[in-house]
């Protein structure tokens, strides 16, 4: 006997609810969408001949692929949380991490405030902690509160 | 009869995988994580299962963007080690089970789980590297695993009430297997990481093991997460512990813990580990070997 109690979710407060959490790009249907060529560009990337012809000439490896100017910039540059604005996915892009031959948590920490060893030295001593980053409606509603209290 | 004997649930890094190809695993760094698995891979000597069902998520190495099925099972007869980027990992070819992966997948099917079937692909960090973490190094694998796979990736994925309601459906279609197996049934990915954005490096101890904590016993109250939940305390790519409770669903009521290991960090991530026995009555301990009763007892 299959114990399942299916209750039903609203999708748009579903999705609404990703939208609140501090610095970080929930990967939806609607970033999958205008992310799937940056993707598939990264996927390629797989192949030994395609990292070879994407690295003697970036720009025009990334011409042959439906593209906007945004996203290619963005790849270009190595720009990673501009890619994950515009649809890019960390295990597809990792696939350019690999091409670019840097370890998975540099290219992690460019994506921080922090350099590589500081980003490292984090870890190392724990990770970064969940306090203060769960909710950004919490955060605005409780230095309201501080505000509040030092008036 | 088939039985689902034990849950084995794990973190599946890929730094794992390449600490192991590479002979680091008993560094400063690995040591501490390694160390966590002697006891398990001590223990699946005198186990010896036959089949694993290991429920893992593809890191866009088979399936890209062109297709995302939510849950999907291989019925091949082997696969081979993706090539993530930087050639495929020196491990064994990963032997199938299809006479148990098809019953499992009719069966699941009937029970209006709509599974997706695979016959070929590459199998990646998200499956191999588990097998290293819990048989080391040797020439072949030491059992036939049918890999499931969970899609974790391209939100919404499924809940972890449905996770859980499959992993029960499994239990059932094993047991409804005429041949004699000895099947456990594992659980990776995890624990708390977040791998994007200025959030990344992620890490809730307190979180993890209140989750470790609630896989033992008869409570079900973590088949009720939601996903938001997941993603708050446990970063973005926490969603996989819902993988767990595939596992966790196919022990039935109860269980009881063998083994637990905790250490952070590798690399970015909480690595979680837990040995865990279906605890309804069947009787079900396979450890005849005193070594590892040495070990329990400790």
């Amino acid at each position: 006997m299959i114990t399942e109690d299916p209750k039903h979710q609203d999708i748009h407060e579903y999705l609404a609810e990703f939208e609140d959490i501090p610095g970080t790009r929930v990967y939806t249907a609607a970033r999958a969408r205008k992310g799937y060529h940056m993707n598939q560009f990264a996927m390629s990337l797989m192949k030994d001949e395609n990292r070879a012809r994407f690295k003697a000439d970036e720009r025009a490896y990334l011409d042959e692929w439906p593209l906007n100017e945004e996203q290619k910039e963005a790849l270009l540059a190595r720009d990673y949380n501009r890619c994950l604005d515009l649809g890019g996915n960390v295990y597809f892009l990792a696939k350019l991490f690999s091409t670019d031959g840097i370890p998975f948590a540099e290219a992690v920490s460019t994506m921080t405030d922090m350099s590589f060893p500081e980003y490292r030295e984090m870890m190392m001593n724990g990770g970064r902690s969940p306090e203060g980053v769960r909710s950004i409606r919490a955060n605005a509603a409780s230095s309201g509160e501080t505000n509040e209290g030092a008036r | 009869m088939a039985r689902i004997t034990a849950g084995v649930a794990s973190s599946h890094v890929p730094l794992l995988g390449v600490a192991s190809d590479f002979d680091k695993d008993r560094d400063d760094y690995f040591g501490p994580i390694f160390a966590g698995y002697d006891w398990t891979r001590e223990w699946e000597k005198a186990e010896k299962p036959d089949v694993i069902i290991l429920v893992y998520n593809d890191h866009a190495s088979a399936f890209d963007m062109k297709i995302i099925p939510t849950f999907a099972i291989g019925c091949g007869e082997r696969y081979k080690s993706a090539d993530e980027g930087w050639g495929p990992r020196p491990v064994p070819d990963v032997e199938g089970h299809p006479d148990l992966a098809w019953h499992i997948a009719q069966s699941l099917v009937l029970d209006e789980f709509d599974m997706t079937i695979i016959n070929e692909m590459d199998v990646d960090h998200g499956l191999t590297v588990p097998l290293s973490m819990m048989f080391g190094k040797p020439d072949a694998w030491p059992c036939k695993v049918v890999p499931l796979a969970v899609n974790v990736v391209t939100y919404p994925p499924p809940s972890g009430n449905r996770c859980w309601a499959l992993g029960e459906a499994i239990a059932k279609a094993v047991d409804s297997f005429p041949e004699d197996l000895n099947v456990q049934i594992w659980g990776t990915g995890g624990m708390s990481h977040q791998l994007q954005g200025p959030r990344a490096g992620l890490i809730n101890k307190e979180w993890d093991n209140m989750f470790l904590d609630g896989l033992i016993g008869d409570s079900d109250h973590l088949r009720r997460i939601p996903h938001i939940e997941y993603l708050r305390e446990t970063g973005s790519e926490g969603i996989e512990m819902v993988m767990w409770l595939v596992m966790r669903g196919a022990l039935g009521k109860k269980t009881r813990a063998l083994h637990r290991h905790y250490h952070v960090p590798c690399s970015n991530t909480a690595i979680g580990h837990m040995v865990l026995r279906p605890d309804n009555g069947e009787g079900l301990d396979m450890t005849g070997s005193e070594t590892v009763s040495a070990i329990a007892a400790e």
